[in-house]
Formats: C-alpha cells, structure tokens, sequence
C-alpha cells in the first residue's frame, strides 16, 4: 500500500494541521509516513499545500510531480493541481468559491460542499476535518477510526483535547458528503 | 640591619604574587597591564578561588594574559569574551568567570556582547581596560580615544564631526538592570592601585554571591602608543582621561 | 505503540535529540527556517529535567563564541542557524577549528546570496565542506536525508567532534528541517558530571582543580615555526579522518548504466527519479554521500568502473559535482543538474535531465 496526497488551499483553511492530523493517523496505523509542507510566508493568508505519504515501505521522495489524491480547497489550488492527478486517481474538491469545474475523465472527481457542512456543525475551525472525513471515506486505503482518533491526540497539544469529540463528529460529517 | 637579616622570610614585606609567573611581561615598560594583573592574581589567591577561576583573554595587548596569571584561561575572538564568559559561567556555575577586555574589544567589535551579557546579568566580572588607543595594531583610534587626540588613524586629532564621540561605554552599562557593580578605576598612584583591588575584590565576592555582572573600569596608559614617557603618560592621563571618565562607582547595589 | 515513535519536524527532532544525548547547552537565534530547534528546546525546557542551559543569544555570533566558550570548558554544546547565520558563525568556527575544540553546528540551508530566500537549498556544500571561514581547516560534514538521520547525526556529530577535538556540522536543507517523518527517539542519556568531563578533557578550562597545571585555550601561536606544527597536527588528523569516518550509501549501483550523485533529500528525490526511469528501462543507480567531508571519492570511484556517465543533481549550480570530477578523475562524462532559489525539482524533470545527457 502507499498512497500520495497533496491538500492545497488558502492558509488558515487548516490545510497544514489536517496533513498532520492524516500523517500522524497513518503513523499510528504503522504506516511509514512523510508530511511535506510549503513553508514560509505563504502560510500566514496565501496558498498553502502539503504534501501527505503514506505506504507500508519505505517512501523515498517527499517531494511529487503527481499524486494518487488531489484535494483543492480553492480555485488556484483546483487549477494548479488538476493536470497532476495521476490517471485513475481521485480529485475531491470543495465547491464553495469554486467557478471553473475540473475536466478529467479519467479520474474519479468528488466535488463536495464541505463549507456548507462546516457551518451546520457550526464551528468554522471544523472545516479541515470535515475535508479529512470526506477523504477518508473516498480514500482506498481505509485508516480504521480507531487510529485517526490516535493521531488526533497526538497532533493536538492536550489543551485542545477537549475538542476531539467535535473532530470526531466533522469527520463523521465528511464522511457523510461521500 | 644586615642583608641576612633583611632576607629572612619574617621579614618580607612584598613579594610576587603566588599566580603570577615569573616570566618576562611582553607589556612595554610604564603599561598599566601589568599593574592589573597582579592585582588580579592577588585577588583570585587571597579569596581562595585559585581552583575555581576562569579568564576570557582579548584580542589586544592583553592577548597574552593566559602567559602570566596562573589560572585557567580561554583567548576569545575579539570582542566576544562576554559570549564566551557567559557559557562558561552559566554551565560551570561554581566556578568563577571573568573577562579581560580592552577598549576596542569591550566598546569597539564586542559592543553588542557586552551591553547583551551585562544586561542578561550574567553572573561574570569584567575587567575593562580603557587607554583610549589601540596598542597591540599600532596606536590607532579607540572608541574611547578623546575629541582632539592625535592616533594613527586620526592623525589630527579625533573629531567629533569625522569619527564621533568618545563612547562612554561604562556608564552605559551601569544603567542595565543585570550589572551590580559598576566602577571606574585607576593605577597611576598606590592609593589608586589599592582602590582598584578593592574594587575587583568586590566584583568577585558579587560574583560568588550571583548578584549579577561587576564591571571594573581602569583607566589606563599606554605611553607607546601615547608617544609619552611613562611618567608623562601618568600625568597626561590625569589631567585629560579623568576629565572625560571620572573615577568613581558609577553603581553599587 | 512504542512512545519514542513520534512524528516530527527534521527540526523538532533535533532539539529531542540534543537533549537525550545529553549535550549541555544549545546557543542559538532564530532564522527561518530552523527556528524551530530554539523554540522546541524552549518549549520542552530541557534545564528542568537534564540541567541541559538552552539560551537565545544576542545574535549568531554571540551563540557561536558562547558555543566555542562552553567547548573550552569540555561541555557537549552546539548551535543551529540557517545560511546567513551561518556565515555569522564562520569566524567562531574557525576559532574552534585552530583551538581543536569539539561542537556541533546545524545548517539548514535557504538559498542566497545574501539574504537570499527562506525556501531549500544546497548552496552552502562549498561553505561547509572546504572550510568556511579562514585559515586551513576542515569541519566533519555530515548530510542527512531523512527525520530519522537528523536525529541519529546529532549523537554520531558529537562522537566524531569529541573522538577528533573538532567541530563537526550537519549539513541539512530546508526540506528535511521542515518535513515532518517517523522517527524514533533514542534513550535518554545523561549528562556527564562535572568529574566525569574534567577526566575525558583534562585539557578543558574547568578550574584548576588540584591545582593542576593551568589549561589554556587558544587558537594564536606568533611563533611561526610553532604555528606550523599545529596546523600539520590539524592536517595529520583530517587526514585520520579521511581514513576512518567516510560514509555513504548505494543505491542499485551494481547493474546500472549511469549514476545519480546527490545528498540529503535531494537524494531521495532522486531515488523516485531512478524508480520512474528504471520504469522506462534506463538502469541508474544512486550514490550518495553521507559525509560529505570527508568526501567519499573512492566508493564513487569504484561505483562509477564501467558507467556511462554521472548526473549530479543538487540544489545550487554546481559545487559537489567538483568533488565527483575529482573522484572520477574525468573517465566518465559527469554532468550537473541544479535548481536554484529555493526550487525543487521534480523527479520527473531528474529524469528528462538524465536522458538529456544520456542523449547528448
């Protein structure tokens, strides 16, 4: 199994903290993992993506020119990533803002409404699990829950622990977009 | 009394400093250096600290300090000794640390280490040499060398408009909240020189006691690089170098 | 799950690792982007549990003398930086080289000149391989290419500087500070005591306790004739060096037609490369150094018997690649492929770049 994703949006959209959250999910899972973000001052408002391994063997670059899953969170990201699914792999995206719809045929698209979602939960710092539901669910390596709740421990400081079961309920959420 | 007599050891009045070697000084004849380091080896035996000292030598004429006072000594980059001291200091907290620095290396290329040290209150003594020149290149301009005072590289004499004031670095100091002791010395006279080992005693004990940093100040000659006899350096020295740096604690908490 | 898996930031996993190796002071200040050692080592307040001293200096030149100052006095103690800080450093370095004190330095590498950019780069090897600053001296140069390798480079970093009374430096790039990957953590080791360091350095300035014979340390000697047997003594132990502490890897060198030659992650960049060409049926390999001093000229020698040609890829316009001509002595065509400004490349533009030279 391996399987390469990258996540790109605007930063502050949790692009970053979501890649951790998957990352750290794949570790628990006994998976080798690499997390490979975009630095800088592009993460404070800009476009922000990372880049998210996960594979039994060893991974060897961290860095891609294609990916098995896309997720765009906005138009540059949709734009910019589109050409590099690979062929038969998957492109979800967030129809929120969204003008210009993806055309690929060989891949299998998954537009989701994942703000609209966000905001029923009613609470906007959900948005980036609500995205990581929907993911999991499309995802052909299936990440048991048990796992995803693991690395959401380990990713949160333990000030923020008491926001797991809210996660929990946007994940769930996401997955129900699918 | 016969010579017999006057050699007895009952008898002596002054000897070499125990920590001071007994070695040919590079130091010109009339420099002040020498005068401080004994003072320094005689403090650091009195108070017993022999086994617990460490010293940060400069870039400068007292370069070659570690040749004469017996303790252990690191020769720093100019300028850095505070850094350097301040490592030391903070990973062998029972040992004693202090610099010896000149003008240029305290006030000059070690500004930012120094005030940075001082202000950390870095529990380390510093002795500061100011003789208004650079001796060990040539007798080039300090940033301590007054307005109108003629160095190599202000052949006519320091001007404010070309190269600024002199910089009155110790009275900076002694407005950081990290220094608790902040002095200005001097060793021309006996009196001087008794006032002066008082004073490095007393940055020593402030050490000891992690009050924070000690600054000893010691205005001093250097008649090479003044183009002076030793005795007209001491002279010029009183009449010009006091004026600009008066003696005195400038802080004494 | 064992605990001592986590996953980390290449430099998060530094300041983890500095602590359980039980270095006694970090110096630093901060830089993108490798700020993240001071503020991790802050953050896990090492002084409350090993008495580790964790201290953000004034500038990079402050924390390299206060490094060089913790060094004099025996202690394990080490800064990080990124590449304008590091040519702060260089005088510091040079002082450490000439005064045979053991150090580590972290670079994680942005690309310059000058201010230059905060994104990866590989432009400092000239910097850290031959020198760096003046005089005649070498640094032990270790490049990882992983998490894990940026954990296990600070304890080997350390041993060699202790083993050869010389600094040692890990030649990292942006990417694998910034890359968060598995790695497991080390057993915490403790500190030494005060006895134990005055014992292994007995040349360090600790006090004269017993009242020994006083230490100095310095890096002047007037005397020219003096001044020359210390530098052939430096010279006779780059030269111990050179012959016990090369490292590198091989990659699938036995049946290859060509060579890739790269270090730290753009190894493994390459390593994608090799599998999409091997795909399309080009056998290539891959060497890369480990140490990049001492260089490993003769496994790249012996890797390179009866191939077609090198490509060394690198991010900055050609440094290491001087290195591999050397090695090679020029039998084989060597070629260089660099991104510069903080770009990666690909791997599949490595791979158009190989058949481009495989082409010409």
């Amino acid at each position: 199994m391996k399987v390469e994703i990258i996540i790109a949006g605007f930063g502050g959209q949790g692009v970053l903290s979501m890649g951790k959250i998957l990352a750290y999910s794949g570790l628990m899972d006994d998976k080798e993992v690499t997390w490979m973000p975009s630095y800088g001052p592009e993460q404070r408002g800009g476009t922000a993506n990372v880049t998210v391994i996960l594979s039994d063997d060893k991974i060897s670059s961290p860095v891609l020119d294609s990916y098995d899953i896309v997720v765009a969170l906005n138009q540059q990201s949709l734009d910019k990533f589109v050409p590099r699914v690979k062929s038969g792999g998957i492109l979800m995206y967030d129809t929120s803002g969204i003008h210009k719809r993806p055309e690929r045929n060989d891949v299998k698209v998954y537009p989701i409404n994942a703000m609209e979602a966000t905001l029923e939960i009613g609470n906007p710092k959900a948005y980036n699990m609500v995205v990581m539901g929907a993911l999991l669910e499309v995802m052909p390596y299936k990440l048991p829950m048990e796992n995803v709740v693991k690395g959401l421990k380990k990713s949160l400081p333990e000030r923020h622990h008491n926001l797991i079961p809210l996660n929990e309920q946007a994940i769930e959420k996401g997955r129900g977009l699918i | 009394m016969e010579i017999q007599d006057i050699i007895k050891e009952e008898n002596k009045v002054y000897s070499t400093p125990e920590l001071l070697d007994d070695v040919h000084m590079h130091y010109c004849p009339g420099c002040s250096h020498g005068v401080i380091h004994k003072l320094l080896a005689e403090v650091i035996h009195e108070m017993g600290l022999t086994e617990r000292t460490v010293g940060i030598s400069p870039v400068g004429c007292a370069v070659f300090a570690y040749n004469y006072v017996d303790v252990d000594w690191v020769e720093a980059a100019h300028g850095r000794a505070p850094a350097v001291a301040t490592a030391i200091s903070r990973l062998w907290p029972e040992n004693v640390v202090f610099t010896y620095q000149g003008d240029g290396d305290m006030a000059a290329i070690g500004t930012a280490e120094t005030i940075h040290a001082a202000n950390r209150g870095e529990n380390i003594v510093m002795i500061f040499v100011n003789n208004a020149i650079y001796g060990m290149t040539g007798g080039q301009m300090a940033p301590t060398t007054l307005l109108g005072q003629k160095t190599a590289t202000s052949p006519y004499g320091r001007r404010a408009d070309l190269n600024g004031y002199p910089l009155e670095i110790t009275d900076i100091m002694a407005t950081l909240r990290g220094t608790c002791y902040v002095t200005r010395q001097s060793v021309h006279t006996p009196a001087a020189v008794k006032k002066t080992k008082a004073a490095i005693k007393k940055a020593f004990e402030n050490a000891l006691a992690k009050k924070g940093t000690s600054v000893v100040e010691v205005i001093s000659t250097c008649n090479s690089g003044w183009k002076m006899t030793p005795v007209q350096a001491n002279e010029w020295m009183a009449e010009n170098m006091f004026k600009e740096y008066p003696l005195g604690d400038l802080k004494n908490l | 799950m064992n605990d001592e898996i986590r996953l980390m930031k290449g430099n998060e996993a530094v300041a983890h690792a500095a602590i359980r190796y039980g270095c006694d002071g970090y110096f630093g200040y901060p830089i993108t982007p490798q700020s993240e050692v001071l503020e991790s080592l802050e953050a896990l307040m090492p002084w409350e549990t090993t008495g580790m001293v964790v201290l953000q200096a004034e500038s990079e030149v402050a924390a390299i003398n206060m490094v060089y100052g913790a060094a004099a006095s025996g202690k394990a103690a080490m800064t990080s930086s990124s590449s304008p800080g590091i040519s702060l450093k260089q005088e510091g370095i040079s002082y450490m080289a000439g005064a045979e004190l053991p150090a580590l330095i972290l670079n994680v590498m942005r690309g310059g000149p000058g201010l230059g950019t905060i994104q990866p780069s590989q432009a400092d090897y000239f910097q850290a391989t031959k020198g760096g600053g003046h005089g005649d001296y070498h640094l032990i140069v270790l490049a990882p290419a992983s998490v894990q390798e940026m954990v296990d480079f600070v304890a080997l970093g350390f041993d060699l500087s202790f083993k050869y009374l010389t600094p040692a430096m890990i030649l990292a790039d942006g990417i694998v500070g910034q890359m968060m990957e598995k790695v497991v953590l080390p057993p915490q080791r403790p500190r030494r005591t005060d006895d134990q360091i005055r014992e292994q350095c007995p040349w360090a300035t600790t006090g004269r306790k017993g009242l020994r014979k006083r230490n100095v340390i310095t890096s002047l000697e007037l005397e020219s004739s003096k001044m020359e047997i210390i530098n052939h003594r430096l010279q006779a132990r780059y030269r111990e060096i050179e012959k016990n502490e090369v490292r590198w890897e091989e990659i699938n060198t036995d049946d290859a037609d060509y060579l890739f030659v790269a270090f730290g992650s753009i190894a493994r960049i390459c390593t994608k490369a090799m599998e999409l060409a091997r795909e399309e049926g080009i056998k290539v390999g891959i060497v890369r150094p480990i140490t990049l001093w001492p260089f490993p000229d003769k496994a790249i020698e012996k890797a390179a018997e009866g191939k077609k040609g090198i490509l060394c890829v690198e991010l900055n316009a050609g440094q290491m690649i001087e290195d591999v001509r050397l090695a090679v002595h020029d039998r084989i065509p060597v070629c260089h492929y660099g991104r510069l400004g903080g770009i990666i490349p690909s791997p599949a533009e490595i791979v158009e770049e190989l058949k481009k030279m495989i082409n010409d």
